[in-house]
Formats: structure tokens, sequence, C-alpha cells
């Protein structure tokens, strides 16, 4: 129990994905203008990285492993993930048109998205169990979420600071980043008996 | 060679099981559009050239069938595709509207208009412009870089000697590349207009003849032919007015420089 809960705070704010791994940032600065895209974004990642790290996993250890292809991981992986998003992209289109067109672009990106994968792979690399495994996809798109949330919070009022014309967008969205990361660097200190 | 098989098998067995799971999926989560949506798609011709102001031709057929936009918002369909998108809908629609073409109002080419420098940059007019505005001497005239050769989504724009010509049966005036031209020489011009001025320099006449042998002198002599007032010179460059335009060819006779085109005779000097 003791170590699930190590797993689900390391995830979130130690080895924060964006933050501390820099991986997801395509969406990271791309939805990150409203809150409330950034909240359906985050849930839509959560979604898909929990699932994906059981399907991954169990795809890993019934056949991959059994079969001698492991050396295969990285291309049955993005195999399942594709498919995988595009299920939830049909499920969310028939049930949830509203999040459907609010992530737009971003729900076909999630399918090739480096965070995704990432976890996958790290959740192998590290040799968790199945529950683990979960939990960590789990931790890390929570992890993901909050990052991306606290991030479109900053933006929202950042767009009214007035910032030099030289910085305005993306330069000063990337500084806002930065600094957002040096602050989640502050968790480093912690060291978790893992 | 075992393990390659085995590769090949369990791969090409997870691949099939995906698909299948996702066949199922898509007639499950099957969603329900309206088929007026599908059959308008079929009509509109699928450049998605943005030309109607739409992120697409599937939007606009979204906007058709919610009513958010005339049936005849599409500029390149033809008249049988607007006519049936009215049928469709079940709205009459006036088909026979006035059909445009672009032109690009430019006649400097290589060996007739003079350079200030030898630009070596990126093969794209914008990026010229950047520079000193091209590396012609004229203000207003072709690049010649094709920056609308690359954004004319029906290959009706091409760049002869220097200057970009427009394929006249293949624009379907949709504007992009009067939109993407940085020195906005580009018009939408009547379809069945037969003649232009090749011309649109802004600079006083010795200026522009100086820079260029095709250059607009603004001598005034068009004017004065013109028997129905069409033709105006305003700003050193000659301009024709299309709702008064007769057609009679007065302005080509008498102009001086030669920059009054008209079909015809762009097709003598070949393309």
């Amino acid at each position: 129990m003791s170590e699930m809960f190590l797993i689900i705070i390391s995830a979130i704010l130690i080895e924060n994905y964006i933050f501390v791994r820099f991986l997801g940032i395509c969406p990271f600065l791309g939805l990150s203008e409203k809150p409330s895209t950034a909240l359906g974004m985050g849930c839509a990642v959560t979604f898909v990285m929990t699932i994906s790290s059981a399907a991954t996993w169990l795809l890993y250890h019934l056949i991959l492993v059994p079969f001698h292809l492991e050396y295969l991981k990285t291309i049955a992986f993005i195999l399942v993930i594709a498919s995988l998003v595009q299920l939830i992209e049909m499920f969310l289109r028939k049930s949830v048109p509203a999040l459907y067109a609010a992530l737009g672009i971003y729900l076909p990106l999630i399918t090739t998205n480096c965070a995704i994968l990432g976890s996958a792979l790290l959740c192998i690399q590290n040799g968790y169990s199945l529950i683990n495994s979960i939990i960590f996809g789990f931790g890390s798109a929570v992890g993901f979420t909050l990052a991306i949330v606290i991030f479109a919070g900053v933006r929202a009022r950042v767009n009214f600071a007035e910032p030099p014309t030289c910085f305005k967008g993306v330069p000063i969205a990337l500084i806002t980043a930065g600094l957002i990361a040096m602050s989640f660097f502050g968790f480093q200190g912690i060291k978790l008996p893992l | 060679m075992n393990n390659i098989i085995s590769a090949v098998v369990w791969f090409a067995i997870i691949s099939a099981a995906l698909g299948l799971i996702l066949a199922i999926a898509s007639k499950l989560f099957a969603v329900k559009t309206d088929e007026r949506t599908e059959q308008i798609i079929e009509q509109l011709p699928g450049a998605n050239c943005g030309g109607c102001g739409f992120a697409g031709c599937a939007a606009l057929a979204d906007a058709i069938v919610t009513g958010q936009a005339p049936v005849d918002a599409c500029s390149v369909a033809d008249d049988k595709n607007i006519a049936e998108i009215g049928r469709i809908m079940g709205v009459p629609c006036e088909t026979g509207k006035e059909r445009f073409r672009a032109q690009v109002m430019c006649s400097g080419t290589n060996a007739l208009s003079k350079k200030k420098y030898i630009y070596e940059g990126v093969s794209d007019c914008v990026a010229a412009n950047r520079l000193a505005g091209g590396d012609k001497l004229c203000p207003n005239g072709c690049i010649g870089l094709g920056t609308c050769v690359s954004s004319c989504k029906f290959d009706a724009i091409h760049v002869v000697d220097g200057v970009a010509a427009v394929d006249y049966d293949k624009c379907r005036a949709c504007g992009e590349c009067v939109y993407s031209c940085p020195k906005h020489i580009i018009k939408l011009i009547p379809f069945s207009a037969n003649y232009w001025v090749g011309c649109m320099s802004r600079d006083k006449g010795p200026i522009t003849k100086n820079y260029c042998d095709a250059g607009c002198i603004a001598c005034k002599l068009c004017e004065k032919a013109c028997p129905t007032g069409a033709i105006k010179v305003t700003e050193f460059v000659a301009e024709i007015n299309y709702d008064l335009c007769n057609e009679c060819g007065e302005c080509q006779n008498v102009c001086p420089r030669k920059i009054i085109l008209s079909n015809r005779s762009q097709q003598k000097s070949g393309k």
C-alpha cells in the first residue's frame, strides 16, 4: 500500500512529466490557453494513459516476453496506443460531443504523444507489476493535468499583465513554464525510499 | 529465422485484433450526422481552399445545413454543383452568378524589368519582399518566386519568365493567391473581361520608365480614348472599371507602352 502511495506522489510531483521529464510539451503549450480546455485535455490524457498503461503491460508480459519480442516493444506500444486513442475519439464523439469539439485536433495528437508512450515504456523499464503500472500511469497523468491546469491558470493572468511586446504570446509562456518547472524542481529534494 | 516469423505472425495478430475492435467500435459509436451534410460535401470541390471563409469544405457543408451560410457560398463549385446543393437544401437558387478569375497585374518579365540586386535567399516572395521589397527595382512588380503558385489549390497559377500567369480555365477565383501575394498585385476580375492593365506601378512616369519597359507612365491616352470612361488613371497607374468597360479595345490601341493586355494578345505572345 505504501509503495503505491509513493509511486503516485513520485509520479505527480517529483517526476512530473512536463516539468521534470519534459514529455508532452506540445499539448501543454497548445491547449493551455483556457483552464477549462486544459482540464479537458488533462482528463483525456488521464483516461488514455491509465488504460494504455494496463493494455501495454498486458501486451508486453503476455505476448512480447513469452515470444522473445521485447525488442519490438516501442512499435507494439505505438500500435496499441494509436488504436486506443481512436477508440476514445469515437467514444467521445458519441457521448461527450462538447469535449470532442473542445479537444479538436489535440485528441488525435495524443496518438503520437510522447508522454503516453513514455509512461508505457517507463512502466516496463521500472519493472512495475500490473497494478503498479496502472497506478503509475494514472499518477503521471494526474501530474500532467496538474501541470497543464496550473499553467493555464497562470497564462490566463499573464494575458492581463501586459508583457513587453517582444515577449507577448509564446515567449512569455515559455518563460512562465520555465519558472514553474524551477519550482517543481524543489520536490527533487524529497528522496522517497522507492 | 524463427524470430522473424514469430514477430511477423504476432504483429499480424495484434494488428488484426485491434482493427477488429476499432471496426466494432465504429459501428457501436456511430454518430448520426445529417445526411444532407454528406451529400453537400460530395457536391463541393473538396479542395478545402477556404475561399468561402470556413475552415474547409466539410465545415462549409455543416454551415449550409445549419443555415449559417447561403447555398451558393462556395465560389469554386460550378453552377451545376451549386444547383444540386440548392436542390438538397430545398432552396431555389439562382445559378449563372458571374464567374471571376484571378489576374496578375504585372507584365514586367525578366527581360523588361530591371533588378536592383541578385536575390539568393529562400524561394518565397514574402521572404524576398522583406529584403528591401524584392529584387526588382519596381516596388509594385511581381517578384516571381511563386508564393502564389504554392498557395493555389488548383494548379492554376505559374511563374512564366519571372512573372506569375494565371491559367484561366483552371482558376476558380477562390482568392487564395490574392491574399498570398505580398505585393498585392493579383486581382479578381470578371471571367469574361478581355482587357486588363498589366502594371500597378504607383510611381510617376519617368521613374517607372527608368526601371521597367512594361510600366504604366500615366500618360492618360487610354483615359482620353475610352468612350465609356471605364479606364481611369489614379496614383499614376491606369485602372479599368469593369462595370463600365464595353470591350472596345480603344485603350489597347492607343497605349504607347503596350501594357493594356487582352486575352488574345497574351495567347499570341505565348504563355
